[in-house]
């Protein structure tokens, strides 16, 4: 019941999520040679990227009080529309705007089924995850498309597509890989929105009471639909990243990543009843699970012991947030 | 059933709360708490129930000292407080509410539904009131689910019921039925914590006070040793003179005229204006349809027919928005579920209102923010660690007033105000006239709905009367009286 303000408690509880990355990761660097190495954890970080991405779309979701099962097939799914337009001769800069529309547009639809059609976000986000997935397989009639990059014609198109996925800048003596940096440029993009707007704080406020924030003024329709949109923006990004990268693309990617992205942003300490959270949990939640996996992988142990593993510190990480 | 608390001591984080604040009651009392809003009443009662756990002090039950770790225990031990905010399940039945894991059973975990549907009635029987024990708790009203909650008490076998601002949402007939069943309950030797703002009350029920000021105990009287100066001296350590605070005002022109508004069963052909610089009270009982009027000016709840215009133009207001943008800035009755993002900050709470006011464009200003919260906190006086005290931990009164001065920075035109002392102390409320007042001069209309008689009377220029849904009377201020209002609130004719 009772509440401390602002003692070391406080500060552990806030960051607790650093706190365990912190020590996941010195643990790891001390018994692994392989894992401190920079490429290692350039490359963590390059492949927590699409979780990260989708996380933080997510977090926006979460704390309006809502959830996003569709970003898994909205990431698949704007992939494909990009990969069929490459594929079918359109210059790569057209398919990668009309990707991140369409994503930005499937998120709408599930934030229009949230407000005005009343639907539980859980619902509504089913119905169109399952959608999603139905359209992808029923584009490419279940076969991958492959040769993306070889596709296209123009010289820039050919160096913007792959750059996306592959690329990377010098920066001093390390080659940050393009995802990174993608990755830490929406961090700041989010965190800025989150903290430093108005709508930022409408987020917040419909998530926290959305009788009161409708009372105040606060079009909670529109925050929940620009939410959703925002999620599916970020899934859509993902996916571009994703086929950029295997250079090719197929129906069934991005199976199962709502639920890596759900779990990000609860090991980040955002509230699943919205209203309260940080992107920069998030983050840590991401990095966490980034750590993790290839820590695990390093360390040559069984996947399916991986899996086990997961759960295991989401449910410590969560607990751990209820003793606030 | 004796109880005595002494020397008790409690912080939270660095804020000290209860300073040797102390308390003693005594077999088949009712025993008034009194103190300003955050002088600790709630907290102190919190204490001595398990729900918090004290920094230092005593306390003897019957000579023998306890120290509950949870309301559980105190329950067991016949202690049971009715929270301010009560604590039921409005999706159950009346008799499931009461019995909730205390269920009859025939053995195996089976309930047996007719011993508790018996025990139920008979139980309710026993207080005197007429509630089906079979009826959904969300369909009672406020004043049925508190009878309740006491019922509830009952059957714990209580010896001592806390009460908590149980009258701040009943009707003036709910109340009467109230004061019946306590009395009866001392009767039958019962003892009763009774915390309140309304001074009438106080004086009408109880046998002796106990006042705290800032988490100190000031002093324990008789009530008939004294009145109400007395008690508002030791509230706040001096005299606040006339309750209601002069008002000077010449009235100007109209500012909002609604004409034939109706809305389903809700009311019917309402119809009153309010000018600049005046304040129109809305007396009615409760369920009479004023809350769902002014939620309907507001644009929250949906009108079938009627007009309103803001000066003398026709507007619509679809949405709240709408009637932000043309001036209305509108305080709800329910400051936990409607006025508060309860879980925010103070700071998050002023903000939120005056977006505009605290950025530049969509980017929030540091500076701009700080200095509109600081003036809210400082206008109105909030009791505080500061702007980011969580509005979940701020005693009533002074929720409302971060409710009120979310708004105020809003500079509307028209202000509506739903219950706007509901839960405030005797000085706060005074405070909040006086804000009502200082808007007024400057020429804002106001509209006060009030339960409270006396602030109606005492604070209106004219006054509505909403009976079922329908207009039955409005008054001005010099003709109107206790009688006539309760005559036209009641459905009759003068
Ligand atoms: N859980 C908590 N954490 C931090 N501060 C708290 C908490 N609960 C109460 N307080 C603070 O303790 C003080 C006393 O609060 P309390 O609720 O006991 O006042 P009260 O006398 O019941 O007032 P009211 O008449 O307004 O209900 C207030 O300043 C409040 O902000
Ligand atoms: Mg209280």
């Amino acid at each position: 019941m009772e509440k401390t303000k602002k003692g070391w408690g406080h500060y552990f509880s806030e960051y607790a999520a650093f706190i365990a990355l912190l020590l996941l990761a010195v643990v790891l660097c001390c018994i692994s040679k392989e894992f401190r190495d920079v490429g290692n954890l350039l490359n963590l970080m390059r492949q927590a990227t699409f979780n990260g991405l989708i996380a933080f779309g997510m977090t926006c979701v979460i704390l309006s009080d809502g959830i996003d099962l569709s970003v898994g097939s909205t990431f698949a799914l704007s992939a494909i529309i990009a990969a069929e337009m490459i594929v079918s001769g359109l210059p790569a800069g057209l398919a990668i705007c009309a990707a991140l529309v369409v994503g930005t547009a499937l998120g709408a639809v599930s934030g229009v089924l949230v407000t005005k059609g009343r639907l539980q976000p859980f619902i509504a986000t089913l119905i169109t995850m399952t959608a999603y997935r139905g359209f992808a397989l029923i584009i490419t009639d279940g076969k991958p498309i492959s040769k993306l990059a070889s596709s296209i014609e123009s010289e820039f198109g050919a160096a913007l597509f792959a750059g996306l996925g592959k690329g990377a800048l010098k920066l001093g003596f390390i080659r940050v890989p393009v995802p990174v940096i993608i990755f830490l440029v929406s961090l700041a993009v989010f965190w800025f929105m989150l903290t430093k707007t108005t709508f930022g704080r409408k987020i917040y406020a419909t998530g926290s009471n959305i009788k009161c924030a409708n009372l105040v003024g606060v079009n909670t329709t529109k925050t929940k639909i620009i939410v959703y949109a925002i999620s599916g923006f970020m899934a859509a990004l993902a996916g571009l990243i994703m086929i950029s990268r295997v250079n090719s693309a197929q129906a069934t990617l991005g199976q199962g990543y709502e639920l890596d992205a759900i779990a990000a942003v609860a090991l980040g300490g955002t509230s699943m009843s919205g209203g309260r959270g940080k992107i920069l949990g998030t983050f840590a939640g991401v990095l966490i699970i980034a750590v993790l996996n290839n820590g695990m992988n390093i360390m040559g142990i069984n996947t399916y012991y991986q899996s086990v593993v997961k759960a295991v510190v989401i449910l410590i990480a969560v607990l751990a947030d209820h003793k606030r | 059933m004796n109880i005595e608390m002494k020397g008790i001591d409690k912080s939270f984080g660095s804020n000290q709360v209860l300073k040797n604040a102390g308390f003693l009651l005594k077999d088949g009392e009712i025993h008034a708490l009194m103190g300003e809003n955050g002088a600790g009443k709630s907290t102190l009662m919190k204490i001595l129930t398990g729900v918090y756990t004290k920094d230092a002090g005593t306390i003897w039950v019957d000579g023998k000292e306890v120290s509950f770790k949870n309301p559980q225990e105190a329950e067991k031990a016949g202690i049971v407080f009715i929270y301010q905010e009560l604590n039921v399940l409005f999706d159950l039945t009346v008799e499931e509410n009461l019995f909730i894991g205390k269920e009859l059973t025939k053995g195996f975990g089976i309930c047996n539904k007719k011993a508790m549907r018996a025990k139920a009635r008979e139980m309710m029987d026993k207080l005197g009131v007429k509630i089906p024990v079979t009826a959904t708790m969300s369909d009672l009203s406020v004043g049925q689910q508190q009878m309740v909650e006491i019922c509830k008490a009952l059957m714990a076998d209580a010896k001592v019921i806390i009460m908590d601002e149980p009258t701040a949402a009943l009707t003036v007939s709910e109340t009467r039925v109230l004061f019946d069943v306590i009395r009866n309950l001392q009767a039958k030797g019962v003892s009763i914590v009774y915390i309140s703002h309304r001074m009438e009350e106080i004086f009408e029920l109880c046998d002796r006070i106990t006042v705290l000021r800032d988490g100190e105990y000031v002093g324990t009287e008789n009530i008939q040793d004294i009145d109400l100066d007395h008690v508002v001296q030791m509230m706040i350590g001096r005299a606040i003179g006339e309750r209601f605070p002069k008002r000077n005002v010449t009235v100007g022109d109209e500012v909002l005229r609604v004409e034939g508004l109706s809305s389903g069963k809700l009311f019917h052909d309402v119809s009153f204006d309010v000018k600049a610089g005046e304040v129109v009270g809305v007396s009615g009982l409760m369920g009479a349809g004023r809350t769902e009027i002014m939620n309907a000016i507001f644009g929250n709840i949906h009108l079938d027919s009627g007009k309103i215009f803001m000066n003398g133009k026709e507007v619509k207001i679809k949405n709240p928005r709408q009637a932000i943008a043309a001036g209305i800035g509108f305080i709800t009755e329910d400051r936990k579920t409607e006025g508060l993002l309860l879980e925010k900050s103070i700071a998050e709470n002023i903000e939120i209102t005056n977006l505009p006011k605290v950025a530049n464009g969509f980017v929030l200003n540091k500076p701009k923010q700080r200095a509109v919260v600081k003036k809210g906190i400082e206008d109105f006086h909030i009791k505080c660690f500061g702007p980011d005290h969580e509005c979940n931990n701020l005693s009533g009164g002074n929720q409302q007033k971060v409710v009120l001065a979310k708004w105020i920075y809003t500079e509307p035109k028209l202000l509506i105000l739903d219950e706007p002392t509901r839960g405030v102390d005797i000085g706060a409320k005074k405070e909040i006239y006086t804000i009502i007042n200082e808007m007024t001069a400057k020429g804002v209309a106001v509209i006060m709905v009030s339960s409270e008689l006396p602030e109606v009377l005492g604070m209106s220029d004219r006054i509505v009367v909403v009976h079922e849904g329908r207009v039955t009377g409005i008054l001005n201020a010099a003709e109107a009286d206790q009688a006539k209002v309760m005559t036209l609130a009641t459905g009759g004719s003068l």
